[in-house]
């Protein structure tokens, strides 16, 4: 072989990204394409597929299911992220000197993300139950309900709690996000602000939440993302239920896909999805590219 | 200012000694907030924790106890013989399955984290940004064609199949925080190496991977947690209940495909799923809040 020291040089790099490559290639880019290509035909998982155009696209607009998929992801998303944040914001103030023993509040706080959501939906179903469950084991204790409360088995109270149940599963990530904002506002900034006699709300309004800007609305796109991809603690903690009033938009395309093998029909659900992800993302780049 | 606040105030404390009190004052406070907010926080783990060491009775009761009347690890026993086949089979498939992601997302993000970082070549710009364009895309969008591939070529119900989306799943992520764990060292460091005519992959095992190592630990660190704890698609490619990895085995439990609802069984094996999870992160704290300043902040 006569190849030249840079010659060499290049095909080395190739060679060492190459399984990376090929990784990406076989197991994204290549289903991404044939989600494109699933979604436009009838794709049952045995049998003939056989090629329908737009219809699956078509159905969508009159898949009541779907439309309250949708409906009930987007409250959802928009029920859970201002406590997550409201909450997040609160802890990340609280624990943001460095006094005594703050890296043990820290670790607290953060322990339950690194739980799984399968697992801790499962915990939570538990702690929710009607008979056996803690929760209400407590509220009748203290007479503050009449009798047991059946909270995962009606709509309304449903939501609730599988609300704090992720708010408690997700806000130390939030939590550590807004404290890295906090951070990196130089102290000096209050302190100019106190002499000139500003209160706690002023300096919030004033410098914290403004020099943080990029931080929240990073972690709001990521958690808004995260939220519009929910699926575990629907799936988990009501079955969907009651009256199919807690299913998600991935929960529908799994029911579809996975369980009456519509696959072309998930497919289709599926690049809906994606582009009002595609959408975020391009949203979060945007407000990232601001930061000079 | 200066003479108001050298007067003292009727109890006789000058204004500086009131505000140090005033702020020991609120910082006990905090302290007593945060005190309240961890319990809360903990309460659910904790109150997991004790209901798997309750008697399998007594973790059944209706209303239940507060505290067990007995320490037991029936529960855990009971678990051993849970099911078809028991939990150990879907802990040491849920811990092949994790092994395999960590082992092949470290390979292949050094490998390509090197390339990236070290090498020109044609076509780098084009091949980085495809690989990181991956995290715009949800995983959850593209499984239907994944389970098509992985049914077609027999992988499905194999915990080597899961593991192959599972690595890739980890990929983007691997091979931006490898790249800029290699941009960080020295070029100085590897030409000398070079010069003394070592080849590429000697001086990646025998020089560089000591110097990047904290960017793999948050690899495998970051590897492990997501596919130990993974449920959508470890639910969907595994059909056959011998290979169901623990949170998919431990959902059956819950929806009593074994019979009744056993809750301190039920209760036992949260606990064996979380402990991995939280071992590793209390062990190795450091390296999983650099990746989540790393990954989830700069990218």
């Amino acid at each position: 072989m006569n190849l030249s020291w840079t010659q060499r040089r290049k095909l080395t790099g190739l060679l060492f990204v190459m399984p990376t490559v090929a990784f990406v290639t076989v197991f994204f880019i290549i289903p991404l394409i044939m989600t494109v290509y699933m979604s436009f035909h009838d794709w049952p998982l045995f049998g003939e597929r056989a090629y329908t155009g737009l219809e699956n696209y078509q159905e969508l607009s009159k898949d009541r299911q779907y439309l309250k998929s949708l409906d009930f992801t987007f409250r959802y998303t928009a029920l859970v992220t201002p406590p997550i944040f409201i909450l997040g914001f609160i802890l990340a103030s609280l624990v943001r000197h460095n006094i005594p023993y703050i890296g043990i509040f820290r670790t607290i706080f953060f322990l339950p993300v690194v739980i799984g959501l399968g697992v801790s939906s499962l915990l939570w179903t538990w702690m929710l139950d009607d008979r056996i469950g803690i929760f209400n084991k407590i509220l009748l204790d203290f007479h503050l309900v009449p009798k047991a409360q059946l909270f995962l088995g009606r709509p309304n109270t449903a939501m609730n709690v599988i609300i704090l149940s992720v708010v408690w599963k997700t806000v130390g990530f939030t939590m550590i996000l807004l404290l890295a904002g906090l951070q990196a506002i130089p102290d000096e900034l209050y302190e100019s602000a106190e002499v000139d006699g500003a209160g706690y709300f002023r300096k919030l309004f004033y410098i914290t939440l403004p020099l943080m800007r990029r931080t929240i609305a990073l972690a709001l796109i990521l958690s808004v993302i995260g939220s519009v991809l929910s699926f575990d603690q629907f799936y988990i903690m009501t079955r969907g239920g009651p009256r199919n009033s807690t299913i998600s938009i991935v929960f529908w395309i799994f029911n579809n896909s996975f369980t009456y093998f519509k696959m072309g029909y998930g497919a289709a659900m599926s690049i809906v999805l994606l582009a009002i992800l595609v959408a975020l993302t391009g949203l979060q780049l945007y407000v990232l590219r601001e930061k000079e | 200012m200066a003479a108001t606040s050298l007067r003292p105030n009727p109890s006789g404390h000058s204004q500086q000694e009131l505000r140090r009190m005033r702020r020991r004052a609120l910082l006990a406070l905090r302290y007593v907030i945060l005190l309240v907010l961890a319990l809360l926080f903990l309460f659910p783990i904790a109150w997991s924790f004790i209901n798997s060491i309750k008697l399998p009775s007594e973790a059944l009761a209706v209303p239940p106890t507060y505290l067990p009347s007995e320490i037991s690890l029936k529960n855990y026993e009971e678990l051993t013989t849970y099911g078809k086949i028991g939990i150990a089979q879907h802990v040491y498939n849920s811990t092949v399955v994790a092994l395999i992601t960590v082992l092949g997302s470290i390979v292949l993000s050094t490998l390509g984290g090197y390339g990236f970082a070290r090498f020109n070549f044609p076509g780098k710009n084009v091949l980085f940004v495809m690989v990181l364009s991956t995290l715009m895309i949800p995983f959850q969008s593209i499984l239907i064609p994944l389970f098509v591939m992985i049914v077609q070529v027999d992988l499905h119900d194999t915990l080597f199949g899961l593991a192959l989306v599972y690595i890739t799943f980890q990929l983007p992520f691997g091979i931006f925080l490898m790249r800029n764990s290699f941009l960080a060292v020295p070029q100085e460091i590897e030409e000398s190496a070079l010069l003394d005519g070592c080849s590429s992959i000697s001086i990646l095992y025998r020089l560089m991977l000591r110097l990047v190592l904290p960017g793999i630990v948050t690899v495998a660190i970051y590897a492990f947690i997501n596919s130990w704890n993974e449920f959508l698609a470890a639910l969907i490619f595994m059909s056959d209940q011998d290979k169901f990895t623990l949170p998919v085995f431990l959902t059956t439990v819950r929806y009593g495909i074994w019979g009744d609802v056993n809750w301190g069984a039920l209760q036992a094996g949260v606990i064996v799923s979380i402990i991995p999870s939280l071992a590793i992160f209390l062990a190795l704290q450091r390296y999983y809040m650099d990746g989540l300043m790393g990954g989830a902040v700069k990218n």
